[in-house]
């Protein structure tokens, strides 16, 4: 890679596993309990935070030599809320359709803590491209995550993926539900979000012994 | 200067240029867009009306509108006519399904205010449609819909859609699977106003009785099918006098 150095690198390949935003910074775990019922859902969330993310902490990192730091989380807010209306009129004006799809997650994305978190860690102490792909490195680690969780919340909560009915239809008993198979509802509520997270950070843990902690 | 960010004045002087420029930028956007936003909206409305009585373009499991150049068209052709219904007072009038619900509601809180209510009939494959717009609160947000039915007022469909339910859970409600089931569902039960209610456990998930007056729920988003049950039942109720006159 001729354009981004090996450490540049290192910003993007970083939050998929060892320092995963949800997992290791534990950053973000709202939204990816809120919202992550079904696939479909996860995969919207993850595009609009990889956006917001990226140009937020462009936008921050170019400012960070002049915002006071008595009032740098206010500035942070209004430079996300600020990015997210604008994106939000634009839709609502040239792609009207997708901006209905998107609508409900707009508080969701101003209000994540991955965003202001990442804007406090990096971009303000870092270059503006370097803080540009830490934006992006992170919200990739965070969908990662986020389509995992996904994933196995509506597989086992309602039997299918992407609104696919992938095994059989639950009502006329078909494909596996024939042999007396059943969703468990309890995979579409909040609690059942945290514990796939929980297992996910299980798993990664007890496989890197960097993150396992002494005591 | 030797900018000193730390300074008070620096601080001030910031913050208040900050808000300057951002609160300049949005306000051109906003007022730059609105014709477009609204016009949006304008389509969006004719296309929730006519997907309710059947005129839309769905395939197997999804929701697709007529598109947006035919919606005007096909607007005209089948909605027939648009009523504002006034206490007993009812006048035809095309701009009906602009009325705003929202300001409406609020307005009748006022004393002395009789609601418009809003009302489109449309005519397909010779069967007569009334449409009844409904607004209501889910969880979080608002939520509203349209409703058609026929002259038995039998409910023909219905299409629902909200601000910001919960999605995967309450947003599910402006999906096919929850929306389909309305369809032959009745509100009256002989000349008594029942309703329509969003039960779970009634054993009766394929939703193949009709005269119960109930629809399967959706797991996972109780409030936000109770709130759209309180908002068939207040808002259909307010139609009544009007319906009964039309029942054949």
């Amino acid at each position: 890679m001729g354009l981004l150095s090996k450490k540049d690198l290192k910003l993007i390949t970083d939050p998929l596993a060892d320092n995963n935003p949800i997992t290791i910074q534990v950053l973000g775990i709202c939204s990816a309990l809120a919202i992550t019922a079904e696939l479909k859902a996860s995969i919207v969330m993850s595009v609009a935070v990889l956006f917001v993310m990226g140009l937020g902490n462009l936008t921050i990192s170019l400012m960070r030599n002049i915002i006071p730091p008595k009032i740098r989380i206010i500035a942070q807010l209004i430079v996300v809320a600020t990015l997210v209306i604008i994106v939000d009129l634009v839709l609502k004006a040239y792609a009207y359709e997708l901006s209905k799809t998107l609508s409900v997650f707009v508080g969701l994305i101003i209000t994540n803590c991955i965003i202001m978190g990442r804007f406090e860690a990096f971009a303000l102490a870092n270059g503006p491209l370097r803080s540009f792909i830490d934006g992006i490195g992170n919200a990739l680690g965070y969908a990662l995550i986020l389509i995992i969780v996904g994933f196995f919340r509506e597989l086992l909560g309602s039997g299918s993926l992407l609104g696919f009915k992938v095994l059989g239809d639950s009502i006329e008993k078909t494909g596996v539900y024939a042999y007396g198979y059943e969703n468990n509802g309890f995979m579409l509520l909040a609690p059942m979000a945290l514990i796939t997270v929980g297992i996910i950070i299980w798993i990664q843990r007890s496989r890197n012994e960097a993150l396992i902690e002494d005591n | 200067m030797a900018k000193n960010i730390e300074s008070n004045l620096y601080t001030m002087l910031f913050t208040t240029g900050m808000v300057v420029i951002v609160g300049a930028l949005l306000a051109f956007l906003s007022s730059s867009l609105k014709d477009k936003i609204t016009e949006n909206k304008r389509i969006e409305k004719q296309q929730n009306i006519l997907y309710a009585m059947g005129v839309n373009e769905n395939d197997k499991n999804s929701v697709i509108f007529v598109s947006k150049d035919k919606v005007a068209s096909e607007f005209s052709k089948y909605i027939t006519k648009q009523l504002v219904i006034t206490g007993t007072d009812v006048v035809e009038d095309d701009k009906a399904y602009l009325i705003d619900l929202k300001k409406e509601t609020a307005a009748a809180k006022i004393e002395g205010y009789t609601r418009r209510l809003p009302l489109f009939m449309g005519m397909k494959d010779n069967i007569q449609y009334y449409i009844i717009p409904v607004r209501g609160k889910g969880l979080w947000d608002a939520i509203w819909g349209y409703v058609a039915v026929d002259n038995q007022l039998v409910v023909q469909g219905v299409y629902f859609d909200h601000a910001g339910e919960t999605p995967g859970l309450g947003s599910n409600i402006k999906e096919r699977f929850f929306m389909d089931d309305f369809k032959g569902e009745h509100f009256l039960d002989g000349d008594l106003f029942k309703g329509i209610s969003v039960s779970k456990g009634n054993s009766d998930p394929k939703n193949l009785d009709k005269e119960d007056f109930e629809v399967d729920a959706i797991a996972g988003s109780t409030i936000t099918g109770d709130g759209l049950a309180a908002m068939l039942k207040k808002d259909l109720k307010m139609y009544l006098p009007y319906l009964k006159t039309i029942k054949q």
